[in-house]
């Protein structure tokens, strides 16, 4: 190996404590802003640290009372989670038996090559006949509509991720149970989904991510508490009349918990899910 | 089993999905390209038969062409910036030193943050009156009075790609991560004793391996740069005075605030063909580069 000397390795963590402030830095004035009383946000100079801890905006944020600030709030993170939830379930259910198919019949593959290619399209493309649909049926401003929607995005992503799990599952092994009488609902029930799980975990999860992150479709085709998501809800609060920023920031912390706690959790088959396309180009 | 039966339930197994795509995706392309030849509304009147004067008109705005160069130049200087950061991090990140599983661990953080919340928490720091960036720049004395960074056609854009870029940045870094892992030992320290200096084995050793995955990396963030909607609407709007104005944004504003259906239709059909063309042409390198990496 190389030999490195003294002046190398200061370099190295020079270099890294400073990627560590360049990733650390933002996030951490996101929490401090939280947890500033807003006197201390408007001082100037700049009060970089509270002098006292101030958590009540997270009480403010997270409280039921009517037509609080709080009622808004909590009415978006329900709608954000049914929405990603129900979304997220139809497209695994979907994704299962599709990423099955495709992994053990080959030449069907440029079916879902298809679905794979309609992430190049820009959402604005199909944002207006979605929005008339919708209206036609009754379905803007619904939560069962959004995510509907939403598997536009999900579908074709979770189906990928289960198509490559399944494929590291030998097909000798279903061909066994096969070949003792099983049929084809019985096989998966008992050999290939519990070998699968780690996938379709991995799968749901990217979903919720993907699901938890949407804006777009959210801005379009929801109008108030029935239906708004917690993107647009934050959106909302950003280009809003709010004189607190701290509130805002508020929001932006507890909503960016559950996918960053997903992160930290699954970062080892997030990371090798997203490499594996890279990988194998 | 015979193959005939194999393939029919295939089928039968992608067919809900496929029933759920043509319903969500096939159809509503269809009728935009339907709706792009006509003058409806989004509410009310279906609209006539209009050829092609939405497309002419579209295409021969300035609007268009403004929005167009806007939008080029966001995706060609934040991917460019993501890709040179993210290789750096990566390489610094493949070095041996204490503290590289967390430092590792933390680069999935700003990836994990949803969009809305990143481009809020930039707006925030970029504000003009209280914003960290204006005190902190005072406070080291590199200005002298706060500015409004958004506020200005000058620095708006240049503030959306920062933050643009700090989301997506470590993206890159873990990609190329995985890649460097994979490059062999032996093949680096037999380069090395045949005397090749740091360059030359970035070069020539390190960099065959990291082509083919950087390739995709930059195809993904490229397409997804010049659909580029949510940072930019909760940021700035596409203002001041449209100098942040991106395809996506323009397409909103034709199709969803002026109402007019027929003319976003088309000109979201623009955007996706450029987007397919911009796709197609990357497809056609990354097979090129993966040929002549192995």
């Amino acid at each position: 190996m190389e030999r490195k000397g003294p002046v190398f390795s200061a370099f190295i963590y020079v270099c890294a404590i400073l990627l560590a402030a360049v990733i650390l830095a933002p996030l951490a004035w996101l929490f401090v802003m939280s947890i500033s009383p807003a006197a201390d946000l408007a001082a100037k100079p700049l009060r970089w640290w509270p002098q006292v801890a101030d958590f009540s905006r997270y009480a403010q944020l997270l409280s039921t009372v009517e037509n609080s600030a709080g009622a808004a709030f909590t009415a978006s993170l329900r709608n954000s989670l049914e929405v990603a939830g129900m979304a997220t379930l139809a497209a695994v259910v979907l994704a299962v038996p599709a990423g099955w198919a495709v992994s053990r019949t080959p030449s069907i593959g440029w079916s879902l090559s298809m679905v794979i290619a309609t992430y190049m399209l820009p959402p604005v493309a199909l944002s207006v006949p979605l929005y008339m649909g919708l209206s036609y049926l009754g379905l803007l401003n619904n939560v069962f509509g959004l995510a509907l929607i939403y598997l536009t995005i999900l579908a074709p992503f979770t189906t990928w991720l289960m198509k490559s799990g399944f494929d590291s599952i030998p097909r000798e092994i279903e061909a066994a149970a096969m070949i003792d009488g099983a049929g084809l609902f019985q096989t998966w029930r008992i050999i290939t989904l519990p070998l699968a799980a780690p996938v379709v975990a991995t799968s749901a999860l990217f979903a919720v991510l993907l699901a938890w992150d949407e804006f777009f479709y959210a801005l379009l085709f929801t109008s108030d508490q029935r239906a708004k998501t917690l993107t647009v809800a934050i959106a909302d609060l950003a280009g809003g009349r709010v004189s607190d920023y701290g509130l805002i920031a508020t929001a932006g912390v507890l909503a960016a918990l559950p996918p960053v706690m997903i992160g930290l959790v699954m970062q080892r088959a997030l990371i090798s899910g997203l490499t594996s396309g890279g990988v194998k180009g | 089993m015979s193959g005939t039966w194999m393939t029919l339930r295939a089928w039968l197994l992608m067919l809900p999905l496929l029933v759920i795509m043509v319903a969500v995706i096939g159809w509503p392309l269809v009728d935009t390209v339907r709706l792009s030849f006509t003058d409806a509304q989004l509410v009310g009147t279906a609209g006539n038969y209009v050829g092609f004067d939405n497309y002419t008109k579209m295409l021969t705005s300035s609007n268009f062409t403004r929005t167009l160069s806007t939008t080029t130049w966001f995706a060609v200087v934040s991917v460019a910036a993501e890709m040179v950061l993210g290789v750096l991090a990566a390489l610094l990140l493949n070095q041996e030193f204490r503290g590289r599983a967390v430092l590792r661990g933390l680069m999935i953080l700003p990836w994990a943050l949803p969009t809305v919340v990143n481009a809020t928490l930039w707006r925030l720091i970029y504000n003009p009156e209280y914003g960290a960036l204006n005190a902190a720049l005072t406070q080291l004395n590199i200005i002298g009075d706060y500015r409004s960074w958004l506020g200005e056609p000058g620095t708006a854009l240049a503030a959306l790609i920062v933050a643009d870029c700090w989301k997506n940045f470590p993206l890159v870094a873990l990609i190329a991560l995985a890649a460097l892992q994979a490059v062999p030992r032996d093949i680096t320290a037999a380069a090395l004793v045949d005397g090749a200096g740091p360059f030359n084995r970035f070069r020539f050793v390190i960099l065959p391996y990291l082509a083919g995955p950087l390739m995709v990396a930059l195809v993904l963030r490229t397409i997804e740069a010049f659909k580029v909607f949510d940072i930019i609407w909760v940021m700035t709007r596409g203002g001041p005075a449209n100098s942040t104005r991106s395809l996506s944004i323009l397409v909103y504003q034709e199709a969803f605030s002026f109402q007019r259906a027929g003319s976003g239709a088309s000109l979201a059909l623009i955007v996706t063909l450029l987007v397919t063309v911009l796709a197609v042409a990357y497809a056609t390198l990354v097979r090129k580069t993966a040929g002549s990496a192995t």
